[in-house]
């Protein structure tokens, strides 16, 4: 059966610069994988996550800094000797090849003997529910059972860690749920080690222990799911993970870790996360904001100026002092207009400040 | 390590007598015997002294046993060690000459030296690739490339062999270009010699009787290119934009400059309109004039070579125009362009970059091309043919033909550089990725039906020549004695049986079989090695690898008669003796055709996602492992087509061999010409007939089995026709 060697990452001030560029990939980055984690590299095309993750791999070698797999330096080891598989996009299975010879692949260069492969590549293709199809081509399979074999042939060798550069981004989006819960029961059951990059963040938010959100080649934030869409660190996590409403606020005192915030007329009392007294930016996510006929107190008056019906919801743009703001109204009975008055309230664990 | 002190202590050091493949030193005395003794007892009875320092540097690395593999120590040792050896071994090589030492100061130095240099043998091959590896290994260890030791051994490797059997021949030449004719240097005698009006003489366009070779070369070579431009366009637009039905008669014809000797054509033309030819004869009937030697020279060489290389243009442009987006001139029409305005505003100028290509290379196989002027020259003389005769011929002149080599190599290099220049690596991409949808409009009308009607003599021209080489091939005495015979083939190709079995009783058989084995003893190594560089290409990367690309693709600009002027000039001496050996020809063909198996390699490879092999990085293979289990394996239809491609191109090639055969090593093409230089015609056509048809058979056979092999990946058609453009150099 298969087992996991789950061991812990590190990245200690790690920077690369590709040759012939000037800019850095990744800038100065140092990150810590607990094991037995699944941890998601999460960020825009470009940002350097996908350079993170073949550097763990030893695919890319790091200009600067120091990387620790399992409490050893593994920085200046290429890819054959460092304990840690990877699943690639493209899945990477050898065409020449079948099913129970991708898998088997890997093995063969460990020294176990030819029992044993086969034994340990068969509990492979069980653990994914593959085990009749060992004598297959890989093209002759289907884009989901391929990626299966990619995870099959990568977890027998009982990696330290366990590597996922977007697995799911060929497959039609039912399968991605599917797909993208298999994966995670497998890890939580083995225990293992995993690095998944993505660009999709609802899939981030899906299946990791942490997120490590990724810009400009530098790590923008680092938290569980929940931290990261409730109170994002700055507006470009806010924005990036999940929608949001981002203004212009005014802190005008704080006390004891709660500021005082004027929104126009609203004056609210937020945790004051680090901000100072003075000209501040909140986050707003769109379903946290709640829609009241005609104005009361303590809201935001705002006229609708479009009102979409989605089936599950409405969304409404609202015009305000504060700019225009996008509301989503779960009421979709609510007989809201274009033109409407309304007032928008902020309930208490809604709006966030973020740092620019 | 341990094969450099194998062949350091127990292969004989030089090269014995009976060449490379036999054993019998095994019972000569060995290993004492002064001629066969490997340098280790060379060394100890006090023979070769000079070779004792290469014995200690090998056991040096010893030292270093057990220490980790990233101590700086391990790293800077086995680098010294490297190159110290490379160094002594190189210079204990071109230091001692045939005659003692080869520079005066040495001389000096050490006194008259005793004894004669000799060819390395495989001994001193191991220590050299020994050294190599021991070099690569330390390099590899402080952490180039990924410190991975097979890259950068494999990089070391190809160095080694572009330079040792391209620059170095290259440079030898063009050094034997400045001795005079009493032994010395002398930069003044090789001005005198490059700039002589034998070369560059403008007198026929005064009135006179001839002109310098360059011109003539360079002349025939501007028109040929042009021509086969525009015949290879006229093709392309054919096969691509009509729905002419000789479409596919046209792909087939492509493949064959590749079958194809390159004097055959030559042959033909001689055939249909030399003195007793058809067309001669008929035409002196017809009118009552004296029958004339008119084809002989430029005209003949121009119909010769339109009709060898239009082929190659074709090949070139069919995938530029196939690659013109058909939406582009699906927009052009849309703004209210018409056919013929499309076609000039926009079909057009989007293939510019094929059509400077296409002339490139039609200008580069015009320049190389040595069997043609050699069998239709007549007094029209081209550099490659004048440097044939300045070798063979009664001046037995090296300096001459280095000279005249020279000025071939600037004309071709400069070609060769004008193309990488100005197209940069996009010389044969098409569109890549998914095709657009749409369709190529169709031609204007008087386009179609000029091209039509060029296209369709072009083709009953071919039809005609190759139908005239296989009719002469049974004809008693063209031109004299029409009946019909099989004479030549039983004089070239008899079998009888005598007390021994199969007695091959035929003339040409000797060189058929020679030719057989050594084109295939070469077709391995030439589509290891390209293939090698190509995944070096490909999938590393390391500093200079521009550089080291420019370097391996050069041999492809490098005509044929230069380098087999510079392998005799080169090789004729020790320490790499092997002029006269089957090796020279081997060698000369693993060089020669080396571009077609990198250009094939490139080609597949670039199709294989780079994710293959990285994952097989991350499943615990190394480089090598994944070079041998996960690409070759993907790659074993481009290797089948290099392979035969490169027998193929061995099977046909005249130029560089033919400076390079011996009595004993005789080759098809190269008797094939001396029957010719004998008026012989008869044998030599039934000959070439032999050889085309066992050409087609080997193609055929092989694209039987690449059809079958194919196992479901796209673009197998896209580098089967770059290695034809490539075949056809």
């Amino acid at each position: 059966m298969i087992k996991s060697n789950a061991a812990s990452v590190e990245f200690r001030n790690v920077s690369k610069v590709y040759p012939g560029s000037r800019v850095a990939a990744v800038d100065n980055v140092s990150i810590h994988v607990e094991e037995g984690r699944l941890v998601t590299l999460l960020g825009p095309s470009g940002c350097g996550k996908t350079t993170t993750l073949r550097m763990i791999a030893g695919l890319e070698f790091v200009t600067s800094g120091q990387i620790i797999i399992g409490g050893k330096d593994v920085t200046t080891l290429p890819a054959t000797e460092r304990d840690v598989s990877m699943v690639f996009q493209s899945y990477a299975l050898f065409p020449h090849m079948t099913v129970r010879e991708n898998v088997e692949y890997g093995l063969k260069f460990s020294g176990f003997p030819k029992r044993e492969i086969a034994d340990r590549a068969m509990a492979g293709l069980t653990l994914v529910g593959l085990q009749d199809y060992g004598a297959r081509l890989p093209s002759q399979l289907s884009g989901g059972q391929q990626q299966r074999v990619a995870v099959a042939r990568a977890l027998v060798l009982e990696p330290q860690v366990l590597l996922f550069d977007e697995p799911l981004s060929n497959l039609d989006a039912k399968l991605r749920r599917q797909v993208r819960e298999d994966i995670r029961d497998i890890q939580t059951k083995l225990g293992l080690t995993v690095v998944y990059v993505t660009h999709d963040q609802e899939e981030a938010l899906a299946v990791s222990d942490r997120i490590i959100v990724m810009n400009n080649a530098v790590v923008a934030q680092e938290g569980t799911p929940r931290e990261l869409y409730d109170a994002p660190a700055n507006t470009f996590v806010a924005d990036f993970i999940g929608e949001a409403n981002l203004l212009n606020c005014e802190i005008t005192k704080i006390k004891a870790g709660i500021a005082s915030v004027r929104l126009g007329p609203v004056k609210l009392d937020l945790p004051a996360r680090g901000q100072a007294v003075g000209p501040a930016r909140l986050a707003i996510r769109p379903n946290r904001i709640n829609l009241v006929k005609g104005s009361t107190k303590n809201t935001l008056p705002a006229t609708l100026s479009k009102v979409t019906y989605v089936g599950k919801h409405l969304e409404c743009m609202a015009m305000t002092e504060a700019g225009p703001i996008f509301a989503l109204c779960n009421d979709v009975d609510a007989a809201f207009k274009p033109g409407d008055k309304v007032g928008l309230d902020f309930p208490g664990r809604g709006p966030v400040l973020v740092a620019e | 390590m341990a094969v450099g002190l194998a062949g350091f202590a127990l292969l004989p050091w030089y090269m014995l007598d009976d060449g490379l493949f036999s054993f019998e030193w095994l019972l000569n005395g060995y290993p004492f015997d002064k001629n066969s003794a490997p340098a280790l007892f060379l060394a100890l009875q006090g023979h070769k002294l000079w070779l004792a320092p290469m014995g200690l540097l090998l056991l040096l690395p010893l030292s270093l046993w057990g220490r980790p593999k990233n101590d700086p120590v391990f790293a800077n040792v086995l680098i010294a060690v490297g190159v110290a050896g490379l160094i002594w071994f190189f210079a204990q090589g071109f230091g001692i000459s045939l005659r003692g030492w080869n520079f005066g100061f040495l001389n000096e130095l050490f006194g008259k030296f005793p004894d004669r240099q000799f060819g390395m043998g495989w001994g001193a091959v191991f220590v050299g690739c020994a050294f190599l590896f021991l070099l690569a290994l330390g390099i590899a260890a402080r952490g180039a490339v990924g410190g991975d030791v097979f890259v950068v051994s494999s990089i070391g490797l190809i160095i080694g062999l572009v330079t040792l059997f391209i620059f170095m021949p290259v440079v030898k030449m063009l050094g034997s270009a400045l001795v005079t004719e009493d032994g010395g240097y002398s930069a003044s005698s090789f001005l005198g010699k490059f700039l002589s009006s034998r070369i560059w003489g403008l007198e026929c366009i005064m009135g006179g009787s001839r002109c310098g070779v360059a011109w003539n070369s360079l002349f025939l070579a501007l028109v040929v290119g042009f021509v086969t431009t525009l015949l290879g366009l006229v093709f392309a637009l054919i096969a691509t934009r009509t729905n002419a039905r000789f479409q596919k008669v046209l792909r087939a014809l492509t493949v064959l400059p590749v079958i194809t000797p390159p004097f055959v054509i030559g042959l033909a033309i001689i055939l249909l309109f030399g003195l007793s030819g058809v067309f001669t004869q008929g035409w002196a009937e017809l009118f009552d004039t004296q029958p004339t030697r008119w084809v002989y020279g430029l005209p003949g060489l121009l119909i010769a070579q339109t009709l060898a290389f239009t082929p190659i243009a074709f090949l070139v442009l069919i995938g530029v125009v196939e690659g013109v987006s058909p939406s582009m001139e699906e927009a052009a029409q849309t703004l209210r362009a018409n056919r013929w305005q499309t076609f000039w505003t926009v079909s057009l100028p989007l293939m510019r970059p094929g059509l400077a290509n296409a002339f490139l290379l039609g200008f580069i196989e015009s320049m190389a091309d040595f069997g043609n002027p050699l069998v239709l020259g007549g007094n029209f003389d081209v550099l490659s043919t004048e440097i044939f005769f300045a070798i063979v011929g009664a001046q037995y002149d090296q300096a001459q033909a280095a000279v005249l080599a020279i000025v071939l190599l600037l004309f071709t290099l400069t070609a060769f550089y004008a193309q990488r220049f100005w197209l940069g690596n996009k010389s044969y991409t098409t569109v890549a990725g998914k095709g657009d949808a749409g369709m190529h409009p169709p031609l204007p009308r008087a386009l179609t039906l000029g091209i039509g009607s060029i296209a369709a003599f072009w083709l009953l021209l071919t039809v005609i020549v190759y139908c005239t080489i296989f009719y002469a091939s049974f004809v008693k005495l063209w031109g004299v004695d029409a009946s019909l015979t099989l004479d030549h083939y039983v004089q070239a190709f008899a079998i009888g049986w005598n007390e021994f079995g199969i007695h091959w009783k035929g003339s040409a058989w000797d060189s058929f079989f020679t030719t057989l084995w050594i084109a295939l003893i070469s077709a391995l190594p030439t589509a290891l090695i390209g293939l090698l560089t190509a995944y070096l290409l490909v999938r590393q990367s390391f500093a200079g690898k521009a550089a080291f690309e420019f370097g391996t693709m050069l041999s492809f600009a490098i005509p044929g008669t230069v380098i087999g002027v510079s392998y005799v000039i080169a090789f004729n001496v020790p320490p790499i003796e092997i002029t006269g050996t089957a090796i020279i020809l081997i060698i000369s063909f693993i060089f020669r055709n080396m571009p077609v198996g990198v250009r094939a390699g490139v080609a597949s490879m670039s199709q294989l996602d780079r994710s293959l092999d990285e994952s097989s990085l991350t499943l615990g293979a190394n480089s090598f492992q994944t070079f041998i289990r996960i690409i070759l394996p993907l790659l074993r239809p481009a290797i089948l087509a290099a392979l035969v491609y490169s027998f193929v191109r061995a099977m046909t090639a005249i130029s560089a061999v033919i400076f390079l055969v011996s009595a004993r090593y005789d080759l098809s093409t190269s008797y094939i010409v001396g029957r010719v230089e004998n008026n012989e015609y008869g044998i030599a056509i039934a000959y070439s007939t032999a050889l085309i048809f066992v050409m087609l058979l080997v193609i055929g056979l092989m694209q039987l089995i690449v059809g079958r092999r194919d196992i479901g990946r796209r673009g197998q058609a896209g580098s089967a026709r770059q290695l034809q453009v490539a075949g056809g150099g």
